[in-house]
């Protein structure tokens, strides 16, 4: 690339008659010694830290490297996963209806999201999955059947729902909440005159929604989106509180009790958490990818050369990206 | 029976004669809070008619467009576009307020323009052409494709199909604006100061797809600042200041000579 630039730029000037001496037109560019600088102290301080951390004691890398692949980590990785996707997919689709809701003309519609928003935000996730595990407790059997006569169908409530799903259930609802307001920011995000182009063309409410507002508001809901996930995958940790002890955190802490080796054993949920983290960033990236259409690179319009502004611009956008998805990380 | 019915029916017997006007506004009032935007406003849009509204801004042209439509809700009046209420279902004496969704089948037959273009920005030219005919009449996707080029076509975007409304030029936008209104098939096409937001440059390519689109017979209401294309193109044009029609006749005769002390105040800054 600065070959390439640097190339076009010594080329001579058309003005210059033949055999004119080239006008000097190279591009001396501002350079930065002070970054190497601090780059390279960073780097030492670095290396003194691994240095030292892979001959301490108690890290016990031995140790770390003989859990990091145990089947019973991986499977519990699996299961925080699970979890994680799970408990997303059902928040988000709530959220999306619960905002949709809020945003509706309906009274009834309305009321309805905001108590829902009221009590599932209003409490702290830990206790609303103590209260999730305690449900077979307080709701002994499910009925179906109209209230106060004999009931049609009645299952026992701990036969219905195990306590992996009480856990999927309690973090789904909670994050619904969340995703509510993050939605409804997005809706608030799109211009009024699009949906009421869209009504002028008789398209009714929801339609409305559908096709012209939610895809713009995607743009707006998804870095969000993308810092609840990754604080999703974290959350699950609390799962013990049901008590279902079979994701990541609570079955690495069981390890670790048991050879009474509880820090290389963070080492190795630390591990599996980080990279789980990182593969759903780069599925972040491909979504916003996805909804920036409209207003990222202009369409191919044939053969000709790229130009350096928009090769920046495209540079720029990467940029602002990562270093949104790194403010995700810090959460 | 009551006096209402004998004046519709009265009504009805005067359409037996002559064809129903494709917007009659009688007595159309309305009000924002205690803001009087629209006083009493009476007037009538014959088909294949070319109407211009011209007036200062705040006089209630663009409020007035919109009620045609039903973005806005009339007050008081009555107003009826093709020969039915917008927005209301008249039962006996009374007017019943319609269901949204039979509002929205009113406005698939009204095409509208908007200042802002308010394109789609996530849908390519094309797909903002075919994206009502598909999502509303449920016509299939390749049926209004080829529809939607050649309305493309026809306001001389052929070759800007598949680029997003960014990446068109302020007058480009506008006439694919045109061409999605037109997709639809409408019946009266309203236009809401569609060369307002374009540099003087752009302004013309619009204006010539709109000429083409009075010569082929379509019935409008163009609230404009353009009194070239007014004198041109419009069979009346109206002038509208305070939320009251001012002057109506021939655009030419209101022009050369206006009537009223308004219109020549205003059209002596404007002209």
């Amino acid at each position: 690339m600065s070959d390439a630039s640097s190339g076009r730029a010594t080329r001579p000037a058309p003005a210059g008659g033949p055999g004119a001496a080239p006008v000097p037109t190279k591009v001396v560019r501002l350079r930065h010694p002070w970054r190497i600088v601090v780059a390279v102290l960073l780097l030492a301080v670095v290396a003194v830290f691994v240095i030292d951390a892979a001959q301490r004691e108690a890290f016990d890398w031995p140790t770390v490297g003989k859990y990091v692949f145990d089947q019973r980590v991986s499977q519990a990785a699996g299961f925080t996963l699970l979890l994680t996707v799970l408990s997303m997919v059902i928040g988000v689709v709530l959220g999306v209806i619960l905002a949709v809701m809020r945003q509706s003309p309906n009274p009834v519609l309305k009321t309805v999201a905001w108590v829902w928003l009221w009590i599932f935000r209003g409490t702290p996730v830990y206790v609303q999955l103590v209260f999730w595990g305690l449900l077979s407790t307080i709701y002994t059997s499910i009925d179906l059947g109209v209230p106060f006569m004999e009931p049609w169908v009645s299952y026992p409530t701990t036969a219905l729902l195990n306590t992996f799903w009480l856990a999927v259930i309690g973090l789904a609802l909670n994050e619904s909440a969340y995703m509510a307001e993050i939605v409804r920011a997005g809706l608030l995000s799109v211009d009024p005159g699009q949906s009421e182009a869209a009504t002028a063309l008789g398209m009714g409410w929801g339609t409305t929604m559908r096709r012209v507002v939610l895809p713009q508001a995607m743009r707006v809901i998804i870095p969000p989106t993308g810092n609840e996930v990754i604080s999703m995958l974290k959350t699950t940790s609390l799962v013990t509180a049901v008590p279902f002890t079979l994701e990541l955190y609570t079955r690495t802490r069981d390890i670790s009790a048991a050879i009474f080796a509880p820090v290389p054993l963070l080492i190795v949920a630390s591990i599996w958490y980080l990279a789980i983290t990182s593969v759903l960033m780069v599925g972040q990236y491909f979504l916003e990818k996805r909804f920036a259409r409209g207003v990222g690179a202009r369409p191919d319009t044939g053969p000709g050369p790229v130009t350096g502004a928009m090769g920046a611009v495209d540079a720029g956008i990467a940029e602002a990206s990562i270093a949104a998805k790194h403010g995700g990380d810090a959460r | 029976m009551s006096e209402q019915t004998t004046a519709s029916a009265g009504a009805g017997a005067a359409a037996a004669q002559t064809p129903t006007p494709m917007v009659l506004a009688e007595h159309v009032s309305k009000s924002f809070g205690s803001n009087e935007v629209l006083k009493d406003i009476s007037l009538e849009v014959k088909r294949g008619e070319v109407l211009c509204l011209v007036g200062p801004s705040g006089s209630g042209k663009s409020t007035f467009l919109r009620c045609i439509n039903h973005l806005e809700q009339v007050s008081s009046g009555r107003l009826s576009v093709d020969g039915s209420l917008v927005g209301y279902r008249e039962v006996g004496d009374r007017l019943h307020e319609m269901h949204p969704k039979d509002a929205a089948k009113q406005r698939r037959d009204i095409g509208m323009v908007f200042q802002r273009f308010n394109l789609f920005p996530h849908m390519t030219a094309l797909e903002n052409v075919m994206e009502a005919p598909t999502q509303v009449k449920g016509v299939s996707k390749s049926k209004a494709r080829a529809r939607a080029h050649e309305l493309l076509a026809r306001v001389g975007l052929a070759e800007r199909a598949d680029y997003y409304p960014a990446h068109l030029s302020g007058g480009q936008q506008q006439r694919v604006a045109i061409a999605r209104a037109l997709a639809m098939d409408p019946k009266l096409m309203l236009f809401d100061e569609p060369t307002s937001a374009l540099d003087p440059e752009l302004v013309g390519e619009v204006l010539d797809v709109m000429k083409g689109l009075a010569k082929s017979g379509m019935t409008m209401i163009v609230v404009t600042h353009e009194m070239g294309f007014a004198r041109e193109v419009a069979d009346t044009l109206v002038f509208m200041d305070g939320g009251v029609v001012v002057e109506t006749g021939d655009p030419g005769e209101v022009l050369a000579n206006p009537q009223h002390e308004r219109t020549k105040a205003f059209l002596s800054k404007v002209l």
